[in-house]
């Protein structure tokens, strides 16, 4: 018993030694533990808050409103159409989604295509995640799925919103058109979340994309909370965004659709401005397009047409075509005489159809010449010959002065994207260009306004505008934005003297109203209402020397795509002219100067209806038009 | 000391001064923390009892009667009982391996109709008094021979192997640290330990190699770097952390946590249970749970320490190593100190068979508080 005791004796020494190191091991762990906590818990304890908040919370962005585009008459180019549609939330299917589109397929119109693309988006998304089944539904299809509601489980209506251009192809070159946002867009300088969005639509031309940041609006952000599978569990907050701007233009819808009516089965384009202020009153390129096919998604067939389309619908002729601006030019020439003194008084010069320079006959379009020709009859008869030798005496330089005094040779800054800023050849842009001097030959070929000249129409109409008034305007399309008018600047006198612009209007005049002008068959006729004005071909291709020999070549017999452009510039009235117009169309140049009677017919048309004297819709507040959005 | 004159002298007592002898203070202290549990199973399920809070107070009441039978149980006859326990979770270990039930990808449960019983969890209690009742033959210096050795440590290896192939990596570690406790405590020698341990510290990489499953080895890899598997594996982890760290210093309030509410947290009513703890009560809350769990360590190694026989002593120890390995694996898995091995939190998580075994354990070391002035015959059925 004694041995038992102590051996338990030892037993328990141990046992309690060895407790002890347990127990200070097991010490050491809880401090371990409790270390770490305190490092998760106190040290590190805000940046796990923020990812527990981030965690729970969901912040979805919501797109607001866009802004519309309005007509200086309060008529909307642009606006937001109600987008009928519906979606289908799988959870809340009895059965199977595959059965739930068959009975849905009763209702409304559903194709094997949208079919398939629904249930691969069901495939993939979560079950409580709504899958789009059909956009842009009729109203008599939209009210018809209501009704059937009840037999529909799953099935949710809903109203979006999406872009509506009423006009179609009308103002497509003027408005442009919004459609989803590329990766080349997200990756750009716009910083805006909005555009990461799904769905959501940025301006990509015209006005819509000059503006796009102020029709665009703030995006506005719902907070919801959310569960580990994304599911909302409840709204925390909603803040609505701002809706966009709307945009006033200068646009006169009425002018605009009785020019584009004119002209949309050419390929042409027609600038009509207003010539005290260089509002544009109508701007039109033909063809034009459907710019709410962009919108919903343009098909590959579409797009094709577009493309393929030997009118090339896509461009912007009004802005980014650059033409030769042939006889149109004439009246730069004349100005740069009369200021350089060359047509001093009494200046004439006699065509017998033909100008020698050197070794080569520049040829007058009328075989065997106007005879003796003054600067006024030089004008009025767009006598070739006449701007030869003017623009010899007159030289390369002063005529690049004057042209761009008239606005030629630069972007004229008008608010829509994609302008061209046209040429006007100097000797040190040849020289720069071309490693060789300027030829005296290419100074005769310039006096014509052919060569190395190019203007875009909306240039031309300045240019019709700036010698109409006397003043250095420039052309602008945008009124108001969001409310606020758009500053305008005075726009100084033009550097020539007071002569100079009276001989070129008298020119300008004969053209149109005198016996033997090239434009007199198309005169207008109605007293106080007569226009002034400058024909003009522009030669597309380079002209043998054996069709000169030829002589005048009849352009109706050429294929469509060889024959000239047809050119006509123009102002009215007369006296204290009001509108200036600039038609172009291409490959157009006929017998029966198509041009100049659509100009006419304009001219006349927006000079009867005086939209400049009209009230306008600018005074109305824009932000109480935002409200009825 | 004063010995209490009717231990002293009767080798058994009355049912009523048994009862009177349980150590009330510490049963209100494990059924505080029980009450812990219920409050973040009330929480997890976005405040409501169902579906674990209710489950978890019956089976508590359960557990409570299992610890109070246990508890008057002489521990002369627990010691009886010491082999056959350990030789019937054996064969039970077996029998699962060859039908058991697979759950989760392991085979862990044989299924008796109504009840599913995890013989792993049986061998927890089973193999501590096994070995407590071995090592209570010897003295300090026969723990250290061979023979003795291999036996014990054969006692330990056969459970844990088995409960290894199931795969259960958290109970058979489980298993091999509260056994080689035991031997630490009966007196080991150091010779053995530190070359033992450094040999167990050269066979990491080998066991990497052979013995992980595909699984395990990616749940080290994940716990290594867990932001590299967001979506996958590196999800728990993560989440956990979150859930912890975000609770800061005082937390978010009951019934606030949002990481558990919003199911961000897997397994968040089980294994996870702690980090709702740490979110909801923060830095003060998860210190005063464990502030509370080792205050019930040191009743265990005190009771252990007042035992006057080496199979109590052993006994005590062992369910208070056991207990507070837990602790230990699943507080340190939760914030993410060590993989995620399947290891609940001992009377927090929710969960039948780890709540039966504690209380079971719990039993067992208030039959030691109970009989502590016991003497135990140095041989008192003698195997060796």
């Amino acid at each position: 018993m004694r041995m038992f005791e102590n051996k338990d004796k030892s037993r328990y020494g141990t046992f309690s030694r060895r407790a002890v190191i347990v127990s200070g091991g097991m010490t050491a762990i809880f401090g371990i533990l409790a270390g770490r906590l305190y490092h998760l818990q106190i040290m590190q304890g805000d940046q796990y808050m923020t990812r527990a908040e981030d965690n729970r919370v969901n912040q979805r962005l919501l797109a607001p409103p866009r802004g519309r585009i309005i007509d200086r008459f309060g008529i909307a180019l642009a606006s937001n159409r109600r987008n009928y549609r519906a979606f289908i939330v799988p959870e809340q299917v009895h059965g199977s989604v595959a059965a739930a589109l068959d009975t849905l397929a009763k209702v409304i119109p559903l194709d094997e295509r949208r079919r398939a693309r629904v249930l691969k988006d069901v495939a993939t998304n979560k079950a409580f995640v709504p899958v789009t089944v059909i956009e842009n539904l009729s109203w008599e299809d939209y009210a018809r799925l209501n009704l059937d509601l009840p037999y529909l489980p799953g099935v949710q209506p809903d109203v979006g919103e999406t872009r509506d251009y009423p006009y179609a192809g009308e103002l497509s070159h003027v408005l442009g058109y919004v459609a989803a946002v590329s990766p080349e867009d997200k990756e750009g300088d716009d910083r805006d979340p909005l555009l990461q969005v799904p769905g959501f639509r940025i301006g990509k031309r015209g006005i819509e994309k000059t503006y796009d940041p102020a029709i665009r609006g703030k995006a506005g952000a719902s907070r919801a909370e959310v569960n580990a599978y994304g599911r909302v569990i409840r709204e925390l907050s909603r803040e609505p965004g701002t809706a966009g701007e709307d945009v006033y233009l200068t646009i006169d819808r009425e002018i605009q659709r009785f020019a584009y009516d004119k002209l949309k089965d050419e390929s042409a384009a027609c600038v009509v401005m207003d010539v005290a202020t260089g509002d544009v009153l109508a701007l039109i390129s033909t063809p034009g397009f459907d710019p709410n096919a962009f919108n919903v998604g343009i098909t590959s067939e579409q797009w094709n047409d577009l493309m393929t389309n030997d009118h090339k619908p896509l461009i912007n002729k009004a802005l980014s075509g650059a033409y030769p601006p042939g006889s149109t030019f004439k009246p730069v020439i004349a100005t740069a005489a009369v200021e350089t003194g060359v047509a001093e008084p009494g200046y004439s010069v006699f065509c017998t159809g033909g100008l020698t320079l050197g070794n080569h006959t520049f040829h007058c379009w009328k075989k065997g010449g106007h005879g003796r020709m003054d600067l006024r009859d030089g004008i009025k008869h767009s006598c070739d010959v006449f701007f030869y030798e003017t623009a010899r005496r007159v030289g390369i330089d002063a005529i690049e002065q004057t042209a761009r005094a008239l606005g030629l040779g630069r972007a004229t800054g008008i608010e829509i994207p994609g302008e061209r800023s046209g040429l006007i050849p100097s000797q040190e842009w040849k020289l720069k260009t071309y490693k060789v001097p300027w030829q005296p030959g290419e100074t005769l070929v310039t006096g014509i306004g052919q060569g190395y000249v190019l203007t875009t129409p909306i240039q031309l109409a300045t240019m019709a505008a700036r010698i109409a008034s006397g003043k250095a305007l420039s052309p602008r399309i945008v009124h108001m934005v969001g409310g606020i008018a758009q500053a305008r600047m005075t726009p100084p006198p033009l550097p020539f003297s007071e002569d100079a612009l009276t001989k070129i209007r008298s020119g300008l005049n004969g053209v149109a109203n005198e016996p033997g002008g090239t434009a007199y068959a198309w005169r207008i006729t109605e007293p106080g209402y007569e226009m002034a004005g400058k024909t003009g071909t522009a030669q597309v291709r380079v002209i043998t020397r054996e069709e000169h020999m030829a002589g005048v070549r009849k352009n109706e017999s050429l294929p469509w795509n060889l024959r000239d452009h047809a050119w006509f510039v123009a102002y009215a009235p007369v006296e204290q002219p009001r509108y200036a117009c600039v038609v172009l169309i291409e490959h157009g140049a006929t017998g029966p100067h198509l041009q100049v009677q659509i100009a006419r017919d304009l001219l006349l048309f927006a000079q009867q209806r005086d939209p400049v004297k009209l009230q306008t819709a600018y005074p109305v507040k824009a932000a109480s038009i935002g409200q009825t959005l | 000391m004063t010995p209490r004159p009717y231990a002293m002298h009767r080798r058994t007592a009355r049912l009523r001064d048994k009862l009177l002898e349980i150590n009330w203070g510490f049963v209100l202290l494990i059924t505080v923390i029980a009450g812990i549990g219920f409050a973040m199973l009330y929480s997890v399920a976005g405040g409501h009892f169902e579906p674990w809070a209710k489950q978890q107070m019956l089976r508590f009441i359960a557990g409570f009667l299992v610890l109070i039978v246990v508890a008057c149980i002489d521990i002369r006859i627990w010691m009886a009982l010491a082999y056959p326990a350990y030789a019937v979770a054996l064969i039970l270990l077996i029998v699962v391996e060859l039908v058991g039930h697979v759950g989760l990808g392991a085979q862990r449960w044989l299924d008796f109709g109504p009840i599913q019983l995890q013989p792993s969890e049986l061998m927890k209690v089973a193999m501590v008094l096994a070995l407590s009742r071995y090592l209570s033959m010897l003295g300090p210096n026969e723990v250290s021979r061979p023979l003795n050795l291999v036996i014990c440590l054969a006692m330990i290896a056969l459970p844990a192997g088995l409960v290894l192939l199931e795969p259960n990596l958290g109970t058979a570690m489980l298993l091999a640290l509260g056994g080689f406790a035991l031997l630490f405590l009966a007196g080991l020698s150091w010779y053995w330990i530190v070359p033992a341990a450094a040999s167990v510290a050269a066979a990491v990489p080998l066991a990497w190699k052979f013995l992980l499953h595909d699984y395990q080895k990616q749940r080290v890899l994940t716990f290594l770097d867990p932001e590299s598997d967001m979506q996958g594996a590196g999800w728990n982890i993560t989440q956990a952390k979150i859930a912890l760290g975000s609770g800061g210093i005082s937390g978010k309030g009951f019934l606030q946590g949002s990481q558990s509410r919003l199911n961000f947290l897997p397994e968040k009513e089980t294994d996870f249970i702690f980090t709702n703890v740490g979110e909801e009560f923060g830095f003060l809350g998860s210190i005063a749970l464990l502030v509370l769990f080792a205050v019930v360590i040191a009743y265990g190694v005190k009771i252990a320490m007042s035992s006057r026989n080496q199979f109590g002593r052993l006994l005590a120890m062992g369910i208070t190593a056991n207990f507070f390995l837990y602790i230990m694996i699943n507080g340190a898995m939760v914030m993410g100190l060590i993989p995620v091995v399947g290891i609940p939190m001992p009377l927090i998580s929710y969960g039948g068979s780890a709540m039966m075994t504690v209380m079971f354990g719990f039993g067992l070391l208030m039959s030691v508080h109970v009989h502590r002035q016991v003497e135990t015959p140095r041989h008192a059925s003698g195997v060796v």
